[in-house]
């Protein structure tokens, strides 16, 4: 029916059949909707004749719902990547019915992906490109107009005044579409096409590569090259072109309807201007991929596709696409993956695993928090015990054998994914494989990976547990029984100052007393800081002790215990310790005294201290790189300090920063639809003191979270310099296991808090990382650098 | 079986026809989400039903439930700690002994890392144990105590299997087959 008609009726009609037409039309929406979501799922029906069914449908409604069925067929387009073929198939037989309707869809998919440039969603844009690149195949798009597109995105090679990640992005989303339209353009263009490549090609040579070697997983190529994303997929399209274009994995609906298409008639994609580049632009970051396994590894049967193969990328594309659609949903994500189409022609178990521990392992981080592959891959063992749990057996052997030269950001997640494993499994393992591990240096990585897990795994079970479950030749990896050293313990004022006020305070924090009569306690200690009478100093290091030490033996029982201690007298922190950094230091030495053989303590009191503010994260940064604490440097537990500083201190900053934004927002009245004029009068306007009141405070804490970097920086390089200098004057290859360690931790930081850091980088560059300082040094900072560059 | 419902769909053109669409669809949403609330309400609850569920949606507190006796709270917080930042964590408690009885609360800051606990925790093993965690509308103090007659938790009174790390078997088939001691 015309509008027209329509309108007409409606002069005639009651209220109620108007009423009962406009939701016959929503219902009629919702089902095309259904329909052509659902289009390619299991049915009883083939595919084709589905297809042409749901064709024969949505022509006869176009007149109605035209609009709709272009946002509904554009949106799925773009969010079903994995169902590209049937919807351009889809596209193409209404095309061939309605050439208006074609030309119509092409314009919407253009603005579609013009927008997309804009807004820097890279990977729609990605999927709009080989969405044209299909629609070729489907005799929507001439040859030339998507030819003229491509070049477009090529040129911003030729661009000197925008990063490399900005080209690299426009260049990998032209690769990725070969594998698409590579035969047809072959067919009918093959000059066009080889000049494309030889664009391509000159530019792949010719990039910068800085960026790898601080996103390889390890530093070894051996037994398989770790490739960077770019140089992979161009070698794979490579491999396409000497095979003639002929892939085996796409499955093209639009081939049974060639008869059909190659009837209609053609559109151009309109010409398309791309947006230069701005500062504000983010890019995605390079990567290198993760490969772990190649054909030998797998068992008889199916063959694991080449790593230059393109069936390669597309299933590995599939399967990231299947985790990140169902992430959320560990069971339906394991039930998916292994119910992958094409399943039997590949060896599946061995490329999910491959591709998840890609995802556990990627660099700078791990798309999602680390325990959801975890989760995933108990999901996949249980779905599949037969197979899955040896797969991944064999997958922690084969890391095992290679952690010599693994980054220490994948290192520390291999020990933390490992352990949780294990917990879920008995902790069962053939520990007797890595026997020779005993054998080694405690700092060997194979050493301390195993040192590590057990660390973690006791953490998850207790100590007899572990103990037991290892084979003896391990017994000098076990940790130490997790019990306090109370140095005041057996002693009496003879032996130890500050004794008898320790077995005082004791008396009277037992009998519940106040913070103010721990501090008369307190208070009779003499200051060994005290030269003459003259002198007044800052603070008493035998009050803090006593009372530390005292303090964390009586609440040695339980983190609860612990907590509840610290919390009751902050008071007496305040007054005996307050603001001044050695005090805040020495209160951290003690405790790591009393709990030196308790890693997991320790790493819960910093914690404690940094919110109650007992101390501050400068002080931990100086705590953890000064003298005392160097032998425990390497040890995992002191990074885990470390980090999680830092990200105290980047949780506190964003929280203010999101404050002062609503503040600000709420003060002009650009609130968000939601909040109703009822609460707009409830809650006052902030004042515009009360506003800058808060941006000072955001100042200050982005002040400190500054002030932190720096001084990790600072003494990461004096460390890093001190000993490069060393081993240069003694003649000794510095290239020790504590140097890589070292350098190592410094490559984390970058890695894990680069949002933060990139903030600073300015600043870095002028005061630390200058072009004077040792190579090996600088090589962290610009391999930080390079992932925006 | 249930789950494949032979799904058509009719659909009549303006012009008369009837165009068969016959598609093979999943039962639509049985698949419970693991964020969804269970179907439990705690019966002790002060409030409506709606007030509870209210709570429930916006909590970022979780009852841990199945633990052996002999968890840890340190163990507790290193499995949970892998979610997000804990809060606090209070363990439940026999009402009499006031040891730990097999549950606990895991309290988080943000809503958001409680969502991954439920995502990625819970069905998950602790001390060889299948933990379960679900909502909880908020601590107050007095909750961490078992409701059980007994003392501990009302289902270690009713159980009728042996649980080594549960106290062995439950309270009432123990009054029954345990003979008193003289």
């Amino acid at each position: 029916m015309s509008r027209r008609k329509f309108d007409e009726m409606s002069d005639y009609d009651s209220g109620r059949d108007r009423k009962r037409r406009r939701t016959d039309a929503v219902e009629i929406e919702d089902r095309l909707e259904s329909l052509i979501i659902r289009v390619g799922e299991k049915s009883t029906s083939s595919l084709e004749s589905n297809l042409e069914g749901l064709a024969s449908v949505l022509e006869a409604d176009i007149n109605n719902y035209k609009s709709k069925i272009l946002k509904i067929l554009s949106d799925c387009a773009v969010k079903m990547p994995e169902k590209t073929t049937i919807y351009t198939t889809l596209v193409g037989l209404l095309n061939a019915k309605n050439y208006n309707f074609g030309g119509e869809f092409v314009d919407m998919m253009a603005r579609k992906l013009k927008e997309a440039l804009k807004a820097c969603m890279w990977k729609t844009a990605r999927y709009v490109l080989r969405f044209f690149s299909d629609l070729v195949n489907c005799h929507v798009i001439s040859t030339n107009s998507l030819l003229q597109l491509l070049h477009t995105f090529l040129d911003t090679a030729r661009d000197d005044n925008s990063p490399q990640v900005r080209s690299d992005t426009y260049v990998y989303a032209v690769l990725s579409c070969l594998p698409w339209v590579g035969r047809e353009l072959y067919e009918k263009k093959e000059q066009d096409l080889e000049r494309l490549l030889k664009h391509i090609e000159i530019y792949v040579r010719k990039r910068s590569r800085k960026h790898v070697p601080g996103l390889r997983v390890w530093r070894s190529d051996r037994p398989h090259p770790q490739e960077e994303y770019l140089d992979c997929l161009w070698a794979q399209i490579c491999k396409l072109r000497s095979d003639m274009w002929q892939e085996k994995h796409i499955a093209r609906p639009y081939v049974a309807f060639d008869s059909i298409l190659c009837e209609a008639l053609q559109h151009n994609i309109p010409p398309l201007t791309l947006p230069p580049h701005h500062a504000d632009n983010t890019y995605p970051f390079p990567w290198v991929v993760f490969r772990l396994f190649d054909y030998t590894d797998c068992p008889e049967g199916p063959v694991l596709p080449g790593a230059h193969s393109i069936e390669r990328y597309l299933i590995e594309e599939h399967l990231h696409n299947i985790i990140k659609e169902y992430h959320l949903e560990r069971k339906q994500c394991a039930a998916f993956l292994l119910d992958f189409p094409l399943k039997h022609k590949i060896p599946l178990e061995y490329m999910i695993v491959e591709v998840v521990l890609a995802e556990l392992f990627h660099l700078p981080g791990p798309r999602y928090i680390e325990i959801c592959y975890g989760s995933l891959l108990i999901e996949l063992c249980k779905l599949q015990p037969a197979t899955m749990p040896q797969v991944l057996a064999q997958a922690v052997e084969l890391l095992f054998d290679r952690i010599d030269t693994m980054n220490v950001c994948c290192f520390d997640r291999f020990v933390n994914w490992f352990s949780y494993h294990l917990s879920n499994f008995q902790f069962k393992w053939s520990w007797d494989e890595w026997l020779e591990a005993s054998q080694l240096d405690p700092m060997h990585p194979r050493a301390k990976f195993i040192i590590e897990v057990l660390q973690r795994a006791m953490r998850l079970s207790y100590r007899q547990r572990i103990a037991e479950v290892v084979p003896e030749q391990f017994d000098c990896f076990v940790p130490h029984k997790p019990e306090p050293i109370y140095k005041y313990a057996n002693a009496d004022a003879s032996d130890i100052p500050g004794a008898d006020a320790a077995h005082q305070l004791e008396n009277v924090i037992r009998a519940k007393g106040t913070g103010n009569e721990v501090l008369q306690v307190l208070n009779e200690l003499p200051n060994p800081l005290r030269e003459n009478d003259e002198t007044d100093p800052p603070y008493n290091p035998l009050q803090i002790q006593v009372f530390v030490q005292t303090l964390l033996h009586l609440g040695s029982k339980s983190f609860s215990h612990a907590f509840a201690g610290i919390s009751k007298f902050l008071k007496v922190f305040e007054s005996t310790v307050g603001s001044n950094e050695e005090a805040q230091i020495l209160v951290l030495r003690e405790m790591h005294e009393v709990w030196d053989h308790h890693q997991q303590m320790m790493v819960m009191l910093c914690d404690k201290f940094l919110r109650t503010q007992i101390v501050s994260c400068a002080s931990v940064a100086n705590w953890i790189f000064s003298k005392e604490m160097m032998p425990e440097f390497a040890k995992n537990y002191i990074w885990e300090i470390i980090h999680a500083t830092i990200r105290k201190m980047n949780k506190h900053v964003g929280r203010l920063q999101r404050e002062v934004s609503e503040a600000r927002e709420h003060r002009t009245g650009n609130d968000s639809d939601d909040s109703s004029s009822e609460d707009e009068e409830q809650r006052p306007r902030p004042s515009e003191e009360e506003i800058e009141r808060m941006e000072e405070k955001l100042e200050a804490a982005q002040a400190d979270q500054k002030n932190l970097f720096l001084i990790i920086f600072q003494r990461f390089i004096m460390i890093l310099s001190e000993h490069l200098v060393r081993f240069d004057t003694d003649g000794r290859d510095f290239n020790t296991h504590w140097y890589r360690w070292t350098i190592g931790r410094l490559h984390q930081i970058f890695m894990m808090h680069n949002t933060q850091v990139e903030r600073y980088s300015q600043t870095l560059s002028t005061l630390l990382f200058t072009q004077d300082l040792d190579p090996h040094i600088l090589d962290a900072f610009n391999q930080f650098v390079a992932l925006r560059s | 079986s249930d789950n494949n419902i032979f799904h058509t769909t009719f659909f009549l053109s303006p012009f008369g026809e009837t165009i068969n669409l016959f598609f093979f669809s999943e039962a639509e949403s049985r698949m419970s989400g693991s964020v969804d609330l269970s179907s439990y309400r705690d019966q002790h609850f002060k409030g409506s039903r709606t007030d509870q569920e209210r709570l429930l949606r916006n909590s970022s507190t979780l009852y841990v439930g199945n633990l052996s006796f002999y968890t840890t709270e340190e163990q507790l917080y290193e499995l949970f700690g892998r979610a997000g930042d804990v809060k606090r964590i209070v363990m439940g408690l026999d009402k009499f002994k006031k040891t730990p009885c097999g549950f606990c609360f895991v309290e988080y800051f943000t809503r958001e890392d409680s969502e991954m606990c439920m995502r990625y925790i819970n069905g998950t093993r602790l001390d060889d144990r299948i933990v379960r965690t679900d909502w909880d509308a908020g601590f107050i103090e007095g909750r961490q105590y078992g409701r059980g007659k007994s003392g501990g938790q009302v289902r270690d009174e009713y159980r009728t299997d042996y649980d080594s790390g549960r106290g062995g078997y439950g309270k009432i088939v123990q009054q029954k087959i345990l003979p008193k001691i003289p």
